[in-house]
C-alpha cells in the first residue's frame, strides 16, 4: 500500500477544516452564554474527544437552547450519562480560575 | 455561470419572533413564503428573551391599554411615534389572545387566565400606582413563543432556507424590492430569491460593542443591507446599556444584586459611587451608575491587569443572601468566572444590550425613507419588523416587556399588509441583470487576494473603539474622534484579506461579511450619537446633559451615501386619543 500523497493530504484536511467549521457554526446559538462556552469548548476540548464524544457532542448541539442552559449553568444534569459525562467535559475544558477572571 | 434563481411570493430575511409571527400569517393564508436564517430558526436570539410580553388584559390588576400607551410614550423619553405606540398598545391584547390559540404555553393563574408580572415602567392610571402587565411563561417566555411559532409554521408549510446568510436586497429601476442574494453556507453558493414583497427581521447588533448581552448572530445583517439599498437607518444613537455586565464577556448581573446590598468599588477599593451620587449611590439611574463605572476606568482606577473593569461586591452579605436570592448570578458566576460571589468581588463592565433604532417603518411594517413628496416615502415591496426596525415605538428607551410585543405586534401588521400588497402586485417584477449587479459584485468583496490583515483583528479594533467612543460616555471631543477612527478602520476592511477561499462551509467567509455589516451599522450609531447635542433616554451625553425638546424633539436618519445626517419630525399625533406632550420624565 502507498503512502499518503501531499495531493491525498490535501482534500481530506480541507474536509476536516469544513468539519470543523460546521460543528463550529452549530455551536452559534441564540444565547451568548451557549455561544461563549460552546465555541471556548470547541477551541478547546473538542480535539481530545473519540468518535463517541464527538458524536454525543453533537448531539448536546441537536437539543434547543434552553434546555442546553439549564445543563450547562448546573440547574439540572442531562438524563443520559454520556451527556452528562460531556457537559463535565465542557465545564472543565472552559473553567476559569479565581484571578484570571476578565 | 448564471446564478440560480427561485421565486416565492415573500422572502422574509430572519427567523425569529417578527419573521416567525409574519410568515405564520401569510403562511396560513396560502402565499408561498420563504424565511432565510443564518443559524437552525429556534436558534434565533428571541430564545434568550426571558421577562415577558406586555399586553393590558388585567388579568391581575385593572388595566387599560391607554394605560400602557401612557408608561410607553413617557418611557420613549417623547421621542416615540404616538400612532405606532397607541397601536402597539391596543393590538397587544389580540396579539397575546393569538398567540395562546397558537399554542405558548403561558404560565397561569389560579383562575386559569394568563400569569402577568409587574416590570418597572409600567403604571395604572396614568402614572399612578403600578401596573401588572407583563405576560409570562415562567423565565423562558421568548423560548416558547420562538418554539411555538417554529412549529406552527410548519405546520403551515412555510418553506425555511436554514444556514442560508443574506447579502444584499435588490432593487429594480424603480426602486421597488425583488428579493435577495443570498449564501448557502454549507455549499458557499449563491442563490437569488425574488419575491413580491420582502421582510427585514433579521435582529439587532449588540455585537459592534466589545461588552454586550447580544449572542454572536447579532450582527445588524438586515439593518446593513438596509443601509446599502439606499434605505437610511434611525435614531441609531439610542442604545440601551446595563451597568453591570460580567467584564470582558457581557453577561448581565441583574440590578437585584446591587438590591440586596452589593456595591462598586474602583481598583484602589474605593466605594466610588459615593462620589458620583452621594444619596443613592449603587441604586443611582442606569445611565449615572454606567458612566461612573467607566470614567473610573478611563481616570485609571479600574481593576485588573488592563485596568478596565470595576468589581462588585457581594461577599459582605454571606452566603446564605448571595446563593439563595441571587442565584443566577451565583451560576454565571461559578460557570464563567470559576469564582464564589459570596466569597469575591465580581469584575463587571457596562454591557450593551439593545437597539432602539434602526430601518424606518411606518405601524404597517412599511419601510419609509425621504424621497421627493416627504420624509416618510413608502419603498414598494419592503418590510421590517422587531428590532432591526425602528416604527418607532421605543423612540429614546425601551421599557422591559415591550421588546417581545414589538417583534409580535409588527409582525403580524407586515404579515397582513404583505397579504394586501401582493393581493395587488400579483405577479413578480422582471429582474433584469442590471438589478442584480451592485448585490453580485459584493458577494464577491472577499474573494480578493493577496497579503493582506485578517477579519478577526479589524473586528476586535472595531468593538474596542465603539465601546470607548460610543458607549456610555458620550461628549464630542470622544465621539469625533471615533468617526475619525472608524473612517481609517473602514479603510482597513477595504483591505483585509481571507486566508481561506474554500467554499464548503466557510464560515471564515460569513464573518467577513458580518464585519461589513458591523462597520456599516457601528457607523450610523457613532455618527447618529455625535450629532444630537441633548442627553435623551438612553443617549447620554456629558456636555449636553439636558433634554432640548425645543431642539431635538426629531429622529435622526443617517445615510450611508456620504455619511449624511437628516432628520425626521416625531408623530405626536395618535390614531384616535389625544397626544401626550412631552413632561420631565421622572419616576
Amino acid at each position: 500500500m502507498s503512502q499518503p500523497t501531499d495531493a491525498d493530504q490535501a482534500p481530506r484536511a480541507a474536509t476536516a477544516d469544513a468539519e470543523l467549521s460546521r460543528v463550529g457554526w452549530q455551536c452559534r446559538r441564540g444565547m451568548l452564554e451557549l455561544d461563549l462556552l460552546l465555541s471556548q469548548f470547541l477551541t478547546t476540548g473538542f480535539a481530545r474527544l473519540d468518535a463517541a464524544g464527538r458524536a454525543d457532542f453533537l448531539r448536546l448541539l441537536g437539543y434547543p437552547d434552553q434546555i442546553i442552559h439549564s445543563w450547562l449553568m448546573g440547574r439540572e444534569p442531562p438524563a443520559d450519562a454520556e451527556l452528562r459525562r460531556l457537559v463535565t467535559q465542557i465545564w472543565a475544558a472552559t473553567a476559569k480560575h479565581p484571578g484570571d477572571a476578565a | 455561470m448564471p446564478i440560480p434563481r427561485r421565486k416565492f411570493d415573500t422572502l422574509i430575511v430572519g427567523a425569529g419572533g417578527a419573521g416567525l409571527n409574519a410568515a405564520l400569517r401569510l403562511a396560513s393564508a396560502e402565499l408561498r413564503v420563504a424565511v432565510v436564517s443564518k443559524v437552525f430558526p429556534t436558534r434565533s436570539h428571541t430564545v434568550a428573551a426571558q421577562g415577558g410580553v406586555n399586553a393590558a388584559l388585567a388579568n391581575v390588576l385593572p388595566d387599560d391599554w391607554h394605560w400602557h400607551m401612557f408608561d410607553t410614550v413617557k418611557g420613549s423619553d417623547y421621542l416615540g411615534d404616538q400612532d405606532a405606540i397607541e397601536y402597539m398598545c391596543r393590538e397587544a391584547i389580540p396579539t397575546v389572545y393569538e398567540l395562546e390559540h397558537a399554542g405558548v404555553p403561558f404560565s397561569r393563574l389560579d383562575d386559569g387566565k394568563i400569569y402577568q408580572r409587574a416590570f418597572g415602567g409600567q403604571s395604572q392610571r396614568f402614572g399612578g400606582e403600578q401596573a401588572v402587565r407583563t405576560c409570562a411563561a415562567a423565565d423562558r417566555t421568548g423560548h416558547a413563543i420562538l418554539h411555538t411559532l417554529y412549529q406552527q409554521n410548519l405546520r403551515a408549510r412555510t418553506h425555511f432556507f436554514d444556514e442560508y446568510f443574506a447579502i444584499d436586497l435588490i432593487r429594480d429601476e424603480d426602486g421597488v424590492a425583488i428579493g435577495a442574494l443570498v449564501l448557502e453556507i454549507e455549499t458557499g453558493e449563491a442563490l437569488v430569491i425574488e419575491a413580491k414583497a420582502t421582510l427585514l427581521a433579521s435582529g439587532g447588533h449588540g455585537q459592534v460593542f466589545r461588552t454586550t448581552t447580544n449572542a454572536f448572530i447579532n450582527t445588524g445583517d438586515g439593518m446593513a443591507m438596509a443601509l446599502r439599498a439606499g434605505v437610511p437607518l434611525m435614531d441609531m444613537e439610542f442604545y440601551q446599556f446595563h451597568p453591570t455586565g460580567v467584564a470582558g464577556k457581557g453577561m448581565l448581573i441583574t440590578e437585584g444584586a446591587r438590591g440586596e446590598g452589593g456595591y462598586l468599588i474602583n481598583g484602589d477599593g474605593e466605594r466610588f459611587m459615593e462620589g458620583y451620587a452621594p444619596r443613592a449611590l449603587d441604586l443611582a439611574s442606569r445611565d449615572v451608575v454606567a458612566r461612573s463605572m467607566v470614567t473610573e476606568v478611563r481616570e485609571g482606577r479600574g481593576c485588573g491587569p488592563e485596568k478596565d473593569h470595576v468589581m462588585l461586591k457581594l461577599d459582605h452579605l454571606g452566603a446564605e443572601v448571595v446563593h439563595h436570592r441571587l442565584p443566577g448570578i451565583t451560576d454565571i458566576c461559578r460557570v464563567f468566572l470559576g469564582l464564589d460571589p459570596a466569597e469575591r468581588p465580581i469584575p463587571v463592565f457596562p454591557t450593551a444590550h439593545y437597539a432602539m433604532g434602526g430601518i424606518p417603518t411606518d405601524r404597517y411594517a412599511r419601510v419609509v425613507a425621504p424621497a421627493r413628496h416627504g420624509p416618510e416615502e413608502v419603498v414598494p415591496g419592503l418590510y421590517a419588523a422587531g428590532e432591526c426596525a425602528c416604527v418607532s415605538v421605543h423612540g429614546a428607551n425601551r421599557l422591559g416587556g415591550n421588546s417581545l410585543l414589538d417583534i409580535l405586534v409588527f409582525g403580524r401588521a407586515a404579515g397582513t399588509d404583505i397579504l394586501e400588497y401582493v393581493r395587488n402586485n400579483p405577479n413578480h417584477r422582471p429582474l433584469r441583470d442590471e438589478d442584480l449587479e451592485p448585490v453580485v459584485t459584493r458577494l464577491g468583496r472577499w474573494e480578493r487576494t493577496g497579503a493582506g490583515e485578517g477579519v478577526a483583528a479589524v473586528k476586535a479594533d472595531l468593538r474596542k473603539l465603539m465601546e470607548d467612543h460610543c458607549g456610555v460616555f458620550r461628549d464630542d471631543a470622544t465621539m469625533a474622534a471615533g468617526v475619525e477612527k472608524l473612517k481609517a478602520l473602514r479603510e482597513r476592511v477595504e483591505h483585509a484579506r481571507l486566508k481561506d477561499q474554500s467554499k464548503t462551509f466557510n464560515t471564515a467567509r460569513i464573518e467577513a461579511l458580518e464585519l461589513d455589516n458591523l462597520v456599516d451599522v457601528g457607523m450610523a450609531t457613532l455618527m447618529s450619537a455625535l450629532h444630537r447635542q441633548e442627553s435623551r433616554g438612553a443617549h447620554s451625553r456629558v456636555d449636553y446633559p439636558e433634554r432640548d425638546d425645543e431642539l431635538w424633539m426629531k429622529h435622526s436618519l443617517y445615510s450611508r451615501d456620504g455619511d449624511r445626517m437628516d432628520y425626521k419630525p416625531v408623530r405626536t399625533k395618535p390614531l384616535s386619543v389625544e397626544s401626550f406632550p412631552p413632561k420631565a420624565r421622572v419616576y
